[in-house]
C-alpha cells in the first residue's frame, strides 16, 4: 500500500499535510465542545446566575460546532482530491504500463484481469483512501486526546469506560473474524451461481436436447442454497453488531451516572457540584472515546480489502518489460516489402520447450508467404514476431533487411498491416474503425476508407447499414456479425496502405466464396505488397509463393503447393483430408 | 452509522405497480414480517421511554447535590432502565434476524422461480436476449431486492414509530422544549436534504463517467495488438485522458458531498443540543421544568433527526428495490412455452425405425416473414442427409424445426408416420443425439460432462466411448484423468472440447442423429479423427449433418442446398457436381485462383 502511495503527486503530499492539520484542529474544536456543554450544565444547575453567561457559553459551543464543521468541510474537500486526483494518476499511470506490456507477460496476467486491476482495484484503493485516511487519522487523535481529558476526573469512570470499549472491540473484532473470510466464500459462491446460470443460458439448446432441465434446476438449486443460506449467517452476525454498540453506549451513559451519584454522595457539599457536572461531560467524553475504537476498528477492517488490490496493481507496474523499443526512427531502408527470418527460436522466458525451433526463410517484396499446420503448431505465435507482440529468444527476424528490435514501434507499424484472428472491433462508427490509428502518413482519408472496405468485400453490407460508413458499431462489434467484422478488419489494415500483411487466420470466419473473392480483389489492389498468411484451410493458402508447413514449432517442409504435395507427408495429409485428390490439381503452384 | 449514499437511484417505471407486486410476493414471509415489523416498532417505544427514565434518573441525583442521595430510587430505576435496554437489545436482534431470513429467503425464491423460467420459455426468448442481461437478473436485480428489502421495510417501520413516538413524548414532556428541538432538528434536515440531492446527481454522474471509462479500458486491452500494430496508442491514449478526466472531476465532487453527511449529522446534533440547553435553561432559571427534562431533551432531538434522515434512506431503498423487482418480474412474467396437451401419442425410442417426412413444411421466426417457404423431403431409415449453404441461409432452422425447439407455421413433420406436434417435446428430444459448433462444457469433471443428467450410464461405458473416438489419451494425460476439473482457460482445446461434446452425444443410443457444424472449430488434421468417430456415431442411424467445410458432406446420401431459407437444390454429391448450379459455385469457390 505505501509503495503505492508513492503515486501521490507532490501537490498532494503537501495538501495531505493540511488534512493533518486540519484534523487536528477538528478534533480539538470537538473535545472543547463538552467543555461549554459542562459549563452550560453548571451554569443551569446554580441558582442565580447571569443568563447572558449561558448565551456566551451556548455561542462559543455553537462557534466550536460551526468551526469543526467547517474543518470537516475543508477536510473533506481536500481527501475527496487527494483521493481523486491519486486514482486519476495511479489509472494513467497503469493503462500506459498495460499498453507497453508483451503479449507474454498480458498472458500471464489475462486480459480480464488487467481490467479488474485498473478499474475495480483502482477505486478499492481510492475510496480507502478518501475514507479510510481521514478516520485512521482521526480516530486515535480523539481517542488519545478525550482520554487524557477525562483520566484525571474519576478512576471509577475510566475503569467503566475502558472495560466497555474492550467489550465492545471483542465483540466487533470476533464477529469480523467469523464474517471477512465467509466474504470471500460468497463471492466465490455468487461466482459458482453465475457459472451455472450461464451455462444453462449459453446451453440452452443442448440442455434442451438432453432433456436435463431438471438437472440444471438442481444444480442450481445447491449452488443458490449454498449461497443464500450463508449469505443469511454472515447478514445475520452483522446484525448483531449495531443493537449491541449501540446496547453499550446507552449502557455507559447509565453506568457513569450510577458511579456518579456513590461518589457525590461521598463527597463535601462543595465538591458535589463538581463532581455533578464533571459526570455529565465524562459521559460525552467516554462516548467519543468508544466511538473513535470502533472507528478504528471499522478502519482496519477496510485495510485487508484496500491491500489486496493494492498488491494486485503493484504487480503489474512491477513487470519488467520484456519488449523494449528500438532507438531507431528508421525511414530509408535499402529494401522494401522484405521480411526475413533467420534461424529464429522461440520459448516463453520460464519454459522449458521451444514454441518455434529454428525457423528460416525470406518474403521478397509482392512474394505470398503462407503458413499451415494444425493447431498448437506455433504458426501464430510465428507470425506475431514481427509486429513483436513476443520477441524471438534465438536467431533475428528482418524486415526490408533491419532487426525488428531496432525500429522504433511507430516506425515499425508503419509498415504493417496485421490483422488477427479474432476481429477487434472498437465501438465507434464503421469508418472510425476502419480509419483507426496512425500510418505515419497523415490522416487516412474518407475515399480511402471507402475503397479499403470495397476491396475487403464489405461495401455491399455496409451499403445496407443504418447511416452507411458512419453506422454506428458497438462495443466489440456485437451488432455485426463474425464475417462482417472480419472484412471490417481486413479493410483497417489495407487502409493503411501498408509494405507488409500480416493476416493471422484471418479468413476463417468468410465462406469460401467471399474468402477467394476477397483475396483476389485485395492480389489486384495490393501488387507490389507481400503478403503473409497463417490459414486452416489448403484453399486460402494453396497459390502461395512458398508455404511453410509447422508441426509443433518445427518446419517440416517448405515450397510451393506442387512441391509439398510431393515431398512433405505432413502437407499431404492436411491437404487430402480436406480436398479429393482430383481437386487437389485444380489450383495451386 | 448511516452508510454512504451509493450509485444512482433507479426510478422504477411504476414504483405502485411493483411495490404492490412485490408485497404480493412476500405473500409466503408474511408471518415472519409482521413479528418483525412488530418487533421493531418495540424496539423504537422502548427507544422513547428511556429518555424519561434517564431523566428521572439525573433528577434524583439533583436532588441528593442538596440532601441525601436516596439509593433505593436510584437503584430501582437503573434497574427498569437496565430491563428496558436489554429488552430492545434482545427484540433489535430478533427482528434483525427475522428480516435477513425473509429477504434472503425470498431472494432465494425469486431465483428459484428465474432458474425455473429459463427452462420453460421458448428458444426464441433467447435469440432477442442477451445471456449478460439474464443473468443480471438473477444476480444483481434479485439482490438488490434483497437488500433493500433488508434495510426499508423494517427500517421504515421502526423510524415511522420512533418519529411519531418522539413528538408525542416531547409535547407531553414540554410544549414549548418540543417545539425548540423540532425547529431546530427540522433546520438541519433541511440542509442535509440539500446536500443529499446534490451528491446524488454527482454520484450519478461518476457511475456514469466511470462506466464509459471502464468500457473504454475494457475496449482498448482486449484489442492491444490491433492498437499497438495500427499505433493507435495516440489516439486511445488521447481519448483514456478525457475520460479520466471526467472520472477524476465526478469523483471529488461526490466523494466531498457524501462525505458531508457524518459532520452535518453532528452539527445538527450540537445545534439542537444548544437550542434545547439555552431555551431549557431559561425555563429551569423559570421553574418551568427540571434539569432532568433538559437531559430528556436531550436524547429526544437527536432522536428526532435520526429517523428523519433514515426515512428518507429507507424510501430510496424502496425506490431502488422497485426498480430491480419490475425488471425481475418483467422475466417471470415473459410468455412460456405452449402447454403439451395436443401430445397424445409416445415414440419408443428403441423401436423407432428412423424415417422421417417434411410435408408442405413452412416456417418464420418473425411473423411476416418466412424462413423456410414450402419444404418437402421424405427420408429414409439410416440415411445421411446433409444441409449445406452460405450462412444465413437457414440451416440452423431445419434443425430447430426437426427438435421442436419452434413450432412450424404450416405443414407438418412426422417421424415414423407420427406428426411431431402429436409428441411432447421431451419424447422428441429422446429420439435424437445432438452435437452442435459451440462445445459446451460446463464447469465439472469430464465424467460429469460426458454422462451429463444420464443416471445409467456406466464407468465402462464412457471409456468405450472415449477409446472409439480417440480421447483416452488425451484424458489419460490429465492429473487426475476422467476425473479432471474442466474449467475456463484450462489447456483443453478447441478439438479436445469438440470430441468430448461428441462423446457426450455417443454415449447413449438413440435413433436420430444431428451434427452441426459439429467440426468447425477443429483443425483438419483433428477434424479427419473426428470424422472417423462421427462416421462411427452415424453406422444405422438417420443422420442430419450440417457443414461449412464441403469435403465433409461429399458421401451423404442426400445433399439439400439452402439459400435464402429456400432449398434451392437437392441430390446426391456427383449430380450436383453435374447439375453446375449454386452447389457447384459453392463447391469450386474452394480451389480459385486468387
Amino acid at each position: 500500500m505505501f509503495k503505492l502511495l508513492k503515486n501521490l503527486k507532490k501537490r498532494d503530499v503537501l495538501l495531505f499535510l493540511v488534512v493533518v492539520a486540519g484534523i487536528c484542529f477538528q478534533v480539538w474544536l470537538d473535545l472543547k465542545l463538552p467543555d461549554y456543554m459542562s459549563e452550560i450544565t453548571r451554569l443551569v444547575q446554580t441558582e442565580g446566575n447571569e443568563f447572558s453567561a449561558i448565551i456566551y457559553n451556548g455561542a462559543m459551543m455553537m462557534a466550536c460546532a460551526f468551526g469543526s464543521l467547517a474543518g470537516a468541510f475543508l477536510v473533506g474537500y481536500l481527501t475527496a482530491n487527494i483521493s481523486a486526483s491519486f486514482s486519476k494518476n495511479v489509472r494513467k499511470t497503469l493503462f500506459s504500463k498495460v499498453e507497453n506490456l508483451g503479449m507474454a507477460e498480458i498472458k500471464k496476467f489475462s486480459v480480464a484481469s488487467l481490467i479488474t486491476r485498473t478499474t475495480n482495484d483502482i477505486t478499492q484503493v481510492q475510496m480507502f483512501l478518501a475514507m479510510g485516511m481521514q478516520m485512521l487519522i482521526k480516530a486515535p487523535i480523539t481517542a488519545v486526546w478525550a482520554v487524557t481529558k477525562i483520566l484525571n476526573k474519576s478512576w471509577e469512570w475510566s475503569t467503566a469506560t475502558a472495560v466497555t470499549v474492550v467489550i465492545l472491540l471483542s465483540i466487533v473484532v470476533a464477529i469480523m473474524v467469523i464474517v471477512i473470510p465467509r466474504f470471500k466464500i460468497i463471492q466465490k459462491l455468487t461466482d459458482r451461481l453465475n457459472d451455472v446460470t450461464r451455462e444453462n443460458l449459453t446451453g440452452i439448446r443442448v440442455v434442451r436436447a438432453f432433456n436435463a432441465e431438471r438437472y440444471e434446476e438442481k444444480k442450481f438449486k445447491k449452488a443458490n442454497d449454498d449461497l443464500t443460506d450463508t449469505q443469511i449467517f454472515v447478514q445475520r452476525m452483522l446484525s448483531i453488531l449495531s443493537p449491541t454498540i449501540f446496547f453499550f453506549m446507552h449502557s455507559i451513559t447509565v453506568v457513569i451516572y450510577v458511579i456518579g451519584t456513590y461518589l457525590i454522595s461521598d463527597a463535601d457539599q462543595m465538591g458535589k457540584l463538581t463532581i455533578f457536572s464533571n459526570m455529565v461531560v465524562f459521559s460525552s467524553y467516554a462516548m467519543q472515546v468508544i466511538m473513535s475504537f470502533l472507528m478504528l476498528a471499522f478502519t482496519f477492517m477496510m485495510v485487508p480489502r484496500a491491500q489486496v488490490s493494492a498488491v494486485r496493481i503493484n504487480e503489474v507496474l512491477d513487470t519488467d518489460l520484456s519488449i523494449k523499443e528500438g532507438k531507431q526512427d528508421i525511414k530509408q531502408t535499402a529494401e522494401t516489402g522484405t521480411v526475413e527470418f533467420k534461424n529464429v527460436s522461440f520459448k516463453y522466458p520460464d519454459a522449458e520447450e521451444y514454441i518455434l525451433e529454428n525457423i528460416s526463410f525470406k518474403a521478397e517484396k509482392g512474394q505470398t508467404i503462407a503458413f499451415i499446420g494444425s493447431t498448437g503448431s506455433g504458426k501464430s505465435t510465428l507470425i506475431n514476431l514481427i509486429p513483436r507482440f513476443y520477441d524471438a529468444t534465438e536467431g533475428e527476424v528482418l524486415v526490408d533487411d533491419v532487426n525488428v528490435k531496432d525500429y522504433t514501434f511507430e516506425s515499425l507499424y508503419n509498415k504493417l498491416g496485421y490483422i488477427p484472428q479474432k476481429a477487434v472491433m472498437f465501438s465507434g462508427t464503421v469508418s472510425s474503425n476502419v480509419g483507426f490509428g496512425d500510418n505515419g502518413k497523415g490522416k487516412i482519408s474518407p475515399e480511402k476508407i471507402v475503397n479499403a472496405i470495397k476491396v475487403a468485400q464489405g461495401e455491399a453490407f455496409v451499403k445496407k447499414l443504418d447511416k452507411t460508413y458512419f453506422a454506428h458499431i458497438a462495443q466489440g462489434g456485437t451488432n455485426v456479425s463474425g464475417g462482417q467484422k472480419q472484412r471490417l478488419a481486413i479493410a483497417r489494415a489495407i487502409a493503411r496502405d501498408p509494405e507488409i500483411y500480416i493476416f493471422d487466420d484471418s479468413f476463417s470466419a468468410l465462406d469460401y466464396k467471399t474468402d477467394a473473392t476477397l483475396r483476389k480483389a485485395l492480389k489486384a489492389h495490393t501488387k507490389n505488397a507481400t503478403s503473409l498468411i497463417v490459414a486452416q484451410r489448403i484453399g486460402t493458402i494453396m497459390n502461395a509463393d512458398q508455404i511453410l508447413v509447422l508441426d509443433q514449432g518445427k518446419c517440416v517442409g517448405q515450397g510451393t503447393h506442387f512441391e509439398l504435395l510431393k515431398t512433405c507427408p505432413v502437407y499431404r495429409q492436411i491437404a487430402e483430408s480436406q480436398l479429393a485428390p482430383e481437386e487437389l490439381q485444380k489450383g495451386g503452384k | 452509522m448511516p452508510g454512504p449514499i451509493r450509485g444512482e437511484v433507479e426510478k422504477a417505471k411504476n414504483f405502485k405497480v411493483a411495490i404492490t407486486r412485490m408485497i404480493k410476493e412476500l405473500k409466503p414471509f408474511y408471518i415472519p414480517s409482521f413479528f418483525a415489523t412488530l418487533f421493531a416498532s418495540i424496539g423504537s417505544i422502548i427507544a422513547i421511554i428511556t429518555p424519561n427514565k434517564l431523566s428521572e434518573l439525573t433528577d434524583e441525583i439533583t436532588n441528593g447535590l442538596t440532601g441525601q442521595m436516596n439509593f433505593d430510587a436510584v437503584w430501582s430505576i437503573v434497574i427498569v432502565v437496565a430491563i428496558l435496554f436489554v429488552t430492545s437489545l434482545v427484540f433489535e436482534i430478533i427482528e434483525a434476524f427475522l428480516m435477513t431470513d425473509v429477504s434472503n429467503n425470498f431472494a432465494r425464491l425469486l431465483r428459484t422461480q428465474i432458474s425455473e423460467k429459463i427452462n420453460r420459455l421458448p428458444l426464441k426468448f433467447f435469440d432477442n436476449h442477451q445471456t449478460g442481461d439474464t443473468l443480471s437478473r438473477v444476480t444483481n436485480d434479485v439482490d438488490s431486492v434483497a437488500q433493500s428489502l433488508n434495510e426499508s421495510l423494517s427500517t421504515l417501520v421502526s423510524a415511522i414509530t420512533l418519529l411519531v413516538g418522539v413528538i408525542i413524548m416531547m409535547f407531553v414532556t414540554n410544549g414549548v422544549m418540543a417545539i425548540t428541538s423540532i425547529i431546530s432538528g427540522l433546520i438541519g434536515f433541511f440542509f442535509v436534504f440539500i446536500v443529499l440531492k446534490r451528491s446524488q446527481k454527482y454520484f450519478t454522474m461518476r457511475q456514469r463517467e466511470l462506466g464509459n471509462l471502464n468500457s473504454h479500458i475494457e475496449e482498448i486491452y482486449s484489442g492491444l495488438n490491433v492498437v499497438r500494430a495500427y499505433n493507435g496508442k495516440k489516439e486511445s491514449d488521447q481519448e483514456f485522458d478525457k475520460l479520466n478526466k471526467k472520472v477524476y472531476d465526478a469523483n471529488r465532487k461526490s466523494q466531498f458531498l457524501s462525505g458531508l453527511m457524518p459532520p452535518m449529522m453532528g452539527f445538527i446534533g450540537n445545534l439542537g443540543y444548544v437550542a434545547v440547553c439555552v431555551v431549557g435553561a431559561i425555563m429551569v432559571m423559570n421553574h418551568a421544568i427540571t434539569f432532568g427534562s433538559i437531559i430528556a431533551f436531550i436524547i429526544y432531538v437527536r432522536m428526532f433527526t435520526s429517523p428523519l434522515s433514515q426515512i428518507a434512506q429507507a424510501l430510496n431503498y424502496l425506490q431502488l428495490s422497485a426498480a430491480a423487482s419490475e425488471r425481475v418480474f418483467e422475466f417471470l412474467d415473459t410468455k412460456e412455452m405452449p402447454d403439451q396437451k395436443d401430445a397424445t401419442m409416445h415414440l419408443d425410442k428403441d423401436k423407432v425405425k428412423g424415417k422421417i417426412e417434411f410435408k408442405n413444411v413452412k416456417f418464420g421466426y418473425k411473423k411476416d416473414q418466412l424462413i423456410i417457404k414450402d419444404f418437402s423431403a421424405s427420408i429414409k431409415p439410416g440415411q445421411k442427409i446433409a444441409i449445406v449453404g452460405p450462412t444465413g441461409a437457414g440451416k440452423t432452422t431445419m434443425v430447430n424445426l426437426l427438435m421442436k425447439f419452434y413450432d412450424i407455421k404450416s405443414g407438418s413433420i412426422s417421424i415414423d408416420d407420427v406428426p411431431i406436434n402429436k409428441l411432447t417435446r421431451e419424447n422428441v428430444h429422446e429420439l435424437f443425439t445432438m452435437v452442435l459448433q459451440d462445445t459446451w462444457l460446463f464447469s465439472g469433471t469430464i465424467k460429469e460432462n460426458i454422462v451429463y443428467n444420464r443416471t445409467h450410464i456406466s464407468d465402462a461405458r464412457v471409456k468405450e466411448v472415449c477409446d472409439t473416438i480417440g480421447l483416452t489419451h488425451f484424458i489419460k494425460t490429465l492429473p487426475h484423468g476422467f476425473n479432471s476439473e474442466i474449467s475456463e482457460n484450462e489447456s483443453v482445446s478447441a478439438g479436445q472440447r469438440q470430441l468430448l461434446t461428441i462423446a457426450r452425444g455417443m454415449v447413449e443410443d438413440a435413433p436420430f442423429l444431428i451434427l452441426d457444424e459439429a467440426t468447425s472449430n477443429v483443425d483438419t488434421r483433428t477434424e479427419e479423427l473426428v470424422q472417423k468417430a462421427m462416421d462411427k456415431l452415424m453406422q444405422g442411424r438417420t443422420s442430419f449433418i450440417i457443414a461449412h467445410r464441403l469435403s465433409t458432406i461429399k458421401n451423404a446420401d442426400l445433399i439439400l442446398v439452402m439459400k435464402d431459407g429456400n432449398i434451392v437444390e437437392s441430390g446426391k454429391h456427383k449430380e450436383l457436381i453435374e447439375k453446375n448450379g449454386f452447389y457447384a459455385e459453392l463447391y469450386n469457390s474452394q480451389f480459385q485462383n486468387a
